[in-house]
């Protein structure tokens, strides 16, 4: 279980995060939504222990990541696959390099076996046969794709994806949408989505938060989401620019 | 305000250098290797700049000793230009200028790398998978400058001697054997190791400052700010500890 409590976190003189809370249960899939730089990142960062909050705890099985030191921190992070918005693949490496990196560098498994992991990662993200080929040779899906196979390769528990059909085409969209869906329900981890595309966002969530202005002002099911009557939200999901919320606030 | 700004970010940011140098240190020592990685950096750090070195290198012999040549023709001893090339470019230019071309080509280009990759999330990658950047990222590097900058100033310096002789042999005729004779006798045990020292500490801050620029860009248009200060920064220090380091050896070795 993960449970945020209370985080806050400026840079200067800007509040980004104010007192964020909730909580994620084992096993489902849950939602951050808001406008871009809402601080929907940062919260992310936060949760795998990239950026220390402020003031507040967040707690991923019961540890306080906020107050681990770097080798606890590591530990509880072998349980988090993360894939970063811009995929974050290494340029010099090609894609059998990249999928099994974790694999390469913290474990003692031979490098046939790494080999024959790698490739039965690629096939479940249906890129089998792309081993050798480098990040700048294949599209903006596919690198998606191959960012997913490097978060699940090592078969986390919890799998984040930071905006995962940002800069992708409509078709490869889908494809990334019922892949997390597949990986969802094949593995039954705990996905934490954090997009603005509330399109995609509802199709694959149990619960959902939404964050403004660097507070959660929803937490929930889509259920009662449905059933809210917070203009702010309502605006959000018309994709209307009228309404509570002004063009410049995030 | 704006002084007392620039002092706090000058007095952080050596700060910052600082754990940074202490961090490689750590995993310099601590850190697993991969032979293979280090492989990949010393091939590019040191056998790619061979070719700028050499190119660079032979043309500054044949300047110092044209230079020396028109001086010395005064007192009829062009036969010393063997001499003042090899203790020049010994001393000083070999280590300095192999080292503000590595500066340039090679530091310009890690901070470029590691920029690009701070900004692409690769080393926020690199740290949620459990490897720390420091040790996979940094000390490769460092240990290849260390070790490649000597190795590429003996080589700078045979150069430099070989364009020396090229004036010596077609403006002066000074017969090959000669020359070279002229040459090592002129040099000390000295100026070899002086000049060796020297790269070695060259090497290490070009690591330090090429590497701890590429880790501070936070957008795109940071990291073209943060190649030019590494270069920048690389020439200043390299031109300050070559001076401390000179009357160092000055003042140890005589």
């Amino acid at each position: 279980m993960i449970k945020v409590v209370e985080i806050s976190k400026s840079f200067g003189n800007k509040k980004v995060l104010d007192k964020v809370s909730f909580s994620i249960n084992d096993g489902e899939t849950f939602l951050i939504i808001g406008r871009s730089g809402a601080g929907k990142t940062v919260l992310l960062r936060s949760i795998v222990g990239l950026i220390k909050p402020d003031s507040g705890s967040i707690f991923i099985d019961g540890n306080d990541i906020t107050n681990l030191n770097k080798d606890r921190l590591n530990d509880i992070r072998k349980n988090i696959g993360i894939v970063f918005q811009g995929n974050a693949l290494f340029d010099f490496l090609n894609v059998e390099e990249n999928v099994g990196f974790v694999l390469y560098h913290n474990q003692k498994i031979p490098r046939n076996k790494i080999r024959e992991k790698v490739t039965e990662t690629l096939k479940l993200v249906g890129l089998q046969g792309t081993e050798n080929l480098f990040p700048y040779e294949l599209s903006g899906g596919m690198k998606k794709r191959i960012a997913i196979a490097r978060a699940i390769i090592y078969n986390p528990r919890i799998i984040i994806y930071d905006e995962p059909t940002t800069g992708i085409d409509p078709i490869a969209v889908d494809k990334i949408v019922s892949l997390i869906e597949d990986l969802h329900s094949k593995f039954s981890v705990t996905s934490i989505i954090v997009t603005h595309d509330l399109h995609v966002g509802l199709k694959l969530a149990d619960r959902l938060a939404f964050l403004l202005g660097g507070k959660i002002i929803f937490e929930g099911t889509k259920d009662d989401l449905n059933e809210l009557k917070d203009e702010r939200i309502i605006q959000f999901m018309k994709g209307s620019s009228e309404g509570p919320i002004k063009e410049t606030e995030v | 305000m704006g002084i007392i700004k620039n002092i706090e970010s000058f007095f952080k940011y050596i700060g910052d250098l600082n754990i940074f140098v202490k961090n490689i240190f750590y995993w310099l020592f601590y850190g697993k290797r991969n032979f293979r990685r280090l492989i990949r950096e010393m091939v590019f750090i040191g056998i790619d700049s061979f070719p700028l070195v050499s190119l660079i290198s032979f043309f500054v012999g044949i300047i110092i000793a044209f230079q020396t040549a028109y001086q010395l023709k005064i007192f009829s001893s062009e036969i010393y230009i063997a001499s003042l090339v090899a203790l020049s470019l010994t001393r000083e230019l070999g280590p300095v200028l192999g080292s503000l071309i590595v500066a340039s080509r090679s530091g310009a280009s890690i901070t470029a790398q590691l920029g690009a990759m701070k900004i692409s999330e690769q080393i926020d990658a690199l740290e949620v998978m459990g490897v720390d950047p420091i040790n996979y990222l940094v000390v490769p590097k460092f240990i290849s400058l260390v070790i490649s900058m000597p190795l590429l100033v003996i080589y700078a310096d045979f150069l430099g001697i070989l364009g020396g002789y090229i004036v010596g042999a077609t403006k002066f005729a000074i017969p090959f054997g000669f020359y070279f004779r002229m040459t090592f006798e002129a040099l000390v045990y000295k100026d070899i190791v002086s000049g060796m020292i020297k790269s070695i500490f060259f090497g290490a801050i070009i690591a330090f400052i090429a590497c701890f620029e590429g880790f501070r860009p936070f957008s795109s248009s940071d990291v073209a700010k943060v190649v030019t200060h590494a270069v920048v920064r690389s020439f200043i220090l390299i031109i300050i500890f070559d001076s401390i380091l000179t009357a160092f050896f000055y003042f140890i070795f005589i």
